[in-house]
């Protein structure tokens, strides 16, 4: 008697898996879209991995401005009133040259170069410290070596904030529309954030996916070079060869791809 | 024993309670509402998918149009038939559906979801 209960209770357990397993299977991996479905745009511009060259040089408070407002209105990137500045929300910047490089600063620099007007962005990293702190995968690098984010799959734990140490990420603590101009979009090909995620400089993956150079590379007059390290008869790496470049705290392994001419 | 009546008013009283939000509701169904299709939807001629998986997997089908746009950077998708859709909310399906109002938000009012959809996404007719 005791066998058979045990028996009895043994394969009514695994038919009650069976049979959960089965009316659930449907959820699982079926709206995988094959890649026979799903294709590159015929214009894409694909790379190894992307990277950028800035002449420091040719950077001014007017140039940078004009390179900031192209990725704004380009993002739907809020512009929040001055007295909401902590909340700032940051895709491409200005850094003084002395906060812009940390690592290596000189004594007895004339105030020129000390404050000289330095345009940041994110990095790029090669091996980014973001996506090992991103505990829901949102934060992730592509094969492009882009690092990209999911802003569906963000909740807000601001973990990549405090690991990234460019401070090139930034938390939305309310509705980034509330800094757009009459809440509405300045693009509407592309989405706005929302309360709660955290959001960066994409490198215009969006505009890579058909065929278009970044935003601010665009608008750049020359003071910012686009293309593929890893193709070494690019225009980057000819750019990179000829000038002695810096990158941002390369000392502490991330391996930024954005590179600086001094 | 002596409790049974004290027993059946309480049972009854319990049915009552528990049951109060399906005859309190009796009769005041309102019909599902028509699905208004835009005329730039109707001149497309066919969506993605056959009509009605649409309306009932559409929301997995953009689950897994979000997956391969942000992780494999493969924007555009090639239905059945070998047409092409920019698998996009604002670029691809409202270009169609360009009455927003009625074909989307109308049968999510009905059936009680609210989609975050919008909170991050724009409807380009908007403007």
């Amino acid at each position: 008697m005791k066998d058979s209960r045990r028996s009895f209770l043994k394969i009514a357990g695994v038919s009650a898996l069976g049979l959960t397993a089965a009316s659930n299977a449907h959820a699982i991996g079926e709206y995988f879209i094959p890649s026979e479905k799903a294709i590159k745009d015929q214009k894409v511009s694909t790379a190894d991995r992307w990277g950028m060259v800035i002449d420091t040089r040719k950077l001014n408070h007017e140039t940078n401005k004009k390179m900031m407002e192209a990725c704004h209105v380009t993002h739907n990137v809020p512009t929040l009133p001055e007295k909401y500045k902590k909340q700032e929300i940051k895709w491409v910047w200005e850094e003084e040259y002395s906060n812009a490089f940390t690592e290596i600063h000189n004594e007895f620099q004339s105030e020129e170069a000390e404050h000289a007007p330095i345009l940041t962005l994110c990095n790029q990293c090669e091996n980014p410290p973001c996506v090992q702190a991103c505990p829901t995968k949102a934060t992730f690098k592509r094969a492009d070596g882009i690092v990209l984010m999911d802003f569906h799959r963000c909740i807000g734990c601001r973990f990549c904030m405090a690991a990234c140490p460019y401070g090139s990420r930034s938390f939305n603590f309310q509705d980034p529309r509330n800094g757009l101009e009459d809440g509405k979009p300045t693009n509407p090909q592309f989405p706005t954030r929302t309360k709660g995620v955290v959001e960066k400089c994409n490198f215009c993956a969006e505009r890579l996916a058909v065929g278009k150079i970044p935003a601010c590379v665009e608008v750049s007059e020359g003071a910012l070079v686009f293309g593929d390290l890893s193709d070494e008869n690019s225009e980057i790496r000819k750019v990179l060869k000829e000038n002695y470049t810096i990158r941002r705290k390369a000392s502490l392994g991330t391996g930024p791809s954005v590179f600086y001419i001094v | 024993m002596s409790d049974k009546g004290k027993i059946v008013v309480g049972v009854a009283i319990f049915a009552a309670l528990v049951s109060f939000p399906f005859w309190y509701n009796t009769g005041t169904a309102k019909p599902a509402p028509e699905l208004i299709i835009a005329p730039e939807a109707k001149a497309a001629g066919a969506c993605v998918l056959p009509k009605d998986q649409m309306a009932k997997e559409h929301m997995q089908l953009l689950d897994g149009w979000r997956n391969s746009v942000v992780r494999e950077g493969q924007r555009v998708y090639v239905a059945e038939s070998g047409k092409q859709y920019a698998m996009s909310l604002s670029n691809g399906c409202l270009e169609c559906h360009t009455n927003k109002a009625d074909f989307c938000d109308k049968c999510h009012e009905y059936a009680s979801v609210n989609p975050y959809c919008w909170d991050c996404h724009v409807n380009p007719k908007e403007k």
